[in-house]
């Protein structure tokens, strides 16, 4: 909103005071709601204010459930501020829709941060995470004891053939509701998030990424059949809840003892650390095609409508010290997005219980694909895997999804 | 053989109709009580009550944790207020405005009020979403003249969230439904007598209108409370976000589900106490009229 208020420029200008030199540069973070984060990133834009006299930094947070729906409404209504955060694999349509404009900064501080927290977009750095999230396959030594299972590293996953094997073991011990918990009660981005990586495992994807013009042959080709197909087999056999899984699943089904398996992120380790000391935190089984796990989470970048781009990306680049990727990572459990600063944390450094999450990611970590069409295909994936699962035919299935994401394709010209 | 109720059972009667009624009434309690009841609960508990009856009774670990956590989460006091304040002047509004347009199709003559009456009605059938982005940039581009001066949109403001609701096709349409319902001769005789319009509409159809008053409060109560989409499009600074927006600071990655339940059952007192003071003119109003609430 323009505000004109002349009296106070009228009462300045006669009176010679000295209006303020900062530049103003306001920031939309997604944490309201979270005390820790809320602590934390006032603190940074408190130092970053301290630090300089260029600028003075305003903060503005809103509830994640509600930040990107208003993000797009204020870039309509053109009220974007100048700093903003966006989910990593939105990034690539905001900056597509001209919501955001690259990052400023010198690219040799981001040289050792994790890939995930890293956004480029036509070989472009848009956005920086100062953390980033890894999903695990959540067990106890006591468990693969139990049913007999050898220990997967990260050097020498299970196969897909073992993993199989598991889900069978555990429910033919009896002793478990269910092999598996996959979250499936948790809607949304957690399906392509936590699932696609089994696709690409497979061979398959969401989209063809040499193109990103087409779904077709890559996620209704032979290799997303099988995807499918083994999908679908999960639920058959009654090794995982489907899509009416009770959500208090998601909080307690595993630390309850229902569940041999949860393939979870590590968000929700540190309950299951504090639940059992053998706790276990296995790497993706390699279907074929190498094991996967999804990457990137929140970054900062700066809106397209910024007059102070410069100063913006001051701000992040300021913020991407150690000492505040370490205190996000303390406060909230993420994973640091630098070994250094992974160092300095309580969960991640060497021989702590989740220094595993961060060679996770960067060893299994696989971005989402990066396009601007992935908001429409994560959804048609989502609803696609959950028909899979209720027990749709796999093909007619993937084929549909295929034409829903290729017509979006078409509809945004490309997207190019 | 089909059974019939004399005088003689006239009690088993009774005893029938009061059981179901209220077997019906507890079944749409239910929610509420497991709401307000799992407010006192830690998480553990709550989910675990889940699988059975005790999630509807206060045993267990009871306390005003979850209370005491949803204030230091989010600023309940600010979301209320906020709330009841845009909701309480666009109801006062609305009934203002609304029932003075319905006067006008009813009582007046005048060359396209059936046609504008029809348009308006129309519009009940346009949902929110259709015209939510051009009311947002109608919203972002207008002028507004104020303490502060003059100024260029209306985003974050109290306004925004009032001005654009105050006249709506529903409310218009009970107002003229309950108005053509009125004995015409009253109408005619304070016309006779020499009444003004603005005095038959004060002193003679308001004081008749009380019970469509009801309804029109209650329903547009319960719509502004419950708005979502179109703060969460204009508002972008705490302090004017209404409580649906702030329940969503309740959404984190691990859902304590106890505050939730907290910041449910103390955002719901207001809707509560808004009903149970219409309570009886919204009946009445449902018994003249046939509008369903």
């Amino acid at each position: 909103m323009k505000t004109v208020t002349l009296s106070a420029s009228i009462v300045a200008l006669l009176s010679g005071t000295a209006v303020s030199a900062q530049t103003p540069l306001s920031m939309w973070y997604h944490g309201a709601g979270n005390v820790v984060e809320s602590e934390i990133i006032n603190g940074i834009v408190s130092d970053f204010n301290a630090s300089q006299s260029d600028y003075v930094v305003s903060l503005e947070s809103f509830p994640q459930g509600a930040y990107n729906d208003s993000v797009i409404a204020a870039a309509l209504a053109g009220n974007l501020p100048d700093i903003m955060d966006v989910d990593g694999p939105v990034m690539p349509n905001w900056a597509w829709a001209g919501y955001m404009q690259p990052l400023l900064i010198d690219e040799d501080v981001i040289a050792d941060f994790l890939p995930g927290t890293k956004g480029y977009y036509n070989d472009q750095l848009y956005s920086v995470g100062f953390w980033d999230a890894a999903v695990a396959l959540v067990t106890r030594q006591s468990i693969l004891d139990e049913l007999g299972l050898r220990t997967p590293t990260l050097d020498d996953p299970w196969t897909g053939d073992e993993f199989n094997a598991a889900l069978e073991a555990a429910k033919q011990s009896g002793n478990y509701e269910y092999a598996i918990n996959l979250g499936m009660a948790d809607a949304g981005e957690w399906y392509p998030y936590a699932f696609s990586p089994f696709l690409q495992s497979f061979g398959g994807d969401i989209i063809d990424r040499e193109t990103y013009q087409t779904a077709e042959g890559v996620l209704n080709g032979d290799e997303a059949m099988a995807f499918g197909e083994w999908w679908q087999g999960l639920f058959e056999a009654g090794y995982a809840p489907g899509t009416s899984q009770d959500p208090a699943d998601l909080d307690t089904g595993f630390t309850d003892g229902r569940f041999a398996f949860s393939w979870t992120g590590n968000w929700m380790a540190l309950n299951t650390l504090l639940a059992f000391e053998d706790t276990l935190f296995l790497p993706a089984p390699d279907f074929g095609h190498g094991p996967k796990i999804g990457a990137a989470s929140w970054q900062f970048g700066v809106s397209a409508t910024s007059d102070h781009p410069e100063g913006a990306s001051a701000f992040i680049e300021f913020a991407l010290q150690d000492e505040y990727l370490a205190a996000f990572s303390d406060g909230i459990g993420l994973i640091p997005a630098t070994p250094t600063a992974a160092e300095m944390t309580q969960y991640y450094s060497e021989g702590a219980p989740m220094a595993v999450f961060f060679d996770l990611s960067a060893a299994q970590g696989t971005l989402r694909p990066v396009t601007p069409g992935y908001v429409v295909a994560a959804k048609v994936f989502e609803k696609a895997l959950a028909d899979i699962a209720n027990g749709a035919d796999v093909a007619d299935t993937l084929d549909a999804a295929v034409d829903e994401i290729d017509t979006d394709i078409q509809r945004n010209n490309g997207y190019n | 053989m089909m059974a019939t109720i004399s005088p003689d059972n006239s009690g088993l009667r009774l005893a029938v109709r009061y059981t179901v009624l209220s077997l019906i009434a507890v079944i749409f309690l239910f929610p509420l009580v497991f709401m307000v009841v799992s407010s006192f609960k830690p998480d553990a508990q709550l989910l675990a009550d889940t699988a059975s009856l005790r999630a509807f009774l206060p045993v267990g670990d009871i306390s005003l944790d979850n209370y005491a956590a949803a204030f230091a989460r989010a600023p309940v006091g600010l979301f209320v207020f906020n709330s009841v304040l845009v909701t309480g002047v666009t109801v006062l509004l609305s009934l203002f405005v609304c029932s003075l347009a319905a006067f006008s199709f009813v009582f007046l003559r005048w060359r396209g009020r059936k046609l504008l009456l029809a348009i308006i009605v129309a519009t009940l059938i346009v949902p929110f979403e259709t015209i939510a982005i051009p009311l947002l940039l109608i919203a972002a581009n207008l002028p507004w003249i104020g303490l502060d001066g003059f100024q260029i949109g209306w985003l974050n403001t109290y306004r925004v969230q009032i001005i654009p609701w105050i006249a709506d096709g529903l409310t218009i349409f009970l107002f003229v439904q309950y108005f053509k319902d009125l004995p015409g001769e009253l109408i005619e005789a304070a016309r006779v007598e020499g009444a003004s319009s603005w005095t038959i509409y004060r002193r003679i159809v308001m004081p008749l209108a009380g019970p469509v008053l009801a309804t029109a409060a209650i329903l547009k109560f319960l719509i502004m409370y419950n708005q979502y989409l179109w703060p969460l499009m204009v508002v972008q600074q705490e302090s004017y976000r209404p409580v649906m927006v702030g329940l969503q600071y309740f959404f984190q990655l691990n859902r304590a589900w106890g505050e939730i339940m907290a910041y449910l059952s103390m955002i719901t007192v207001p809707v509560l106490a808004f009903y149970l003071y219409m309570q009886r003119a919204f009946i009445a109003s449902i018994a003249s009229t046939g509008v369903k609430g």
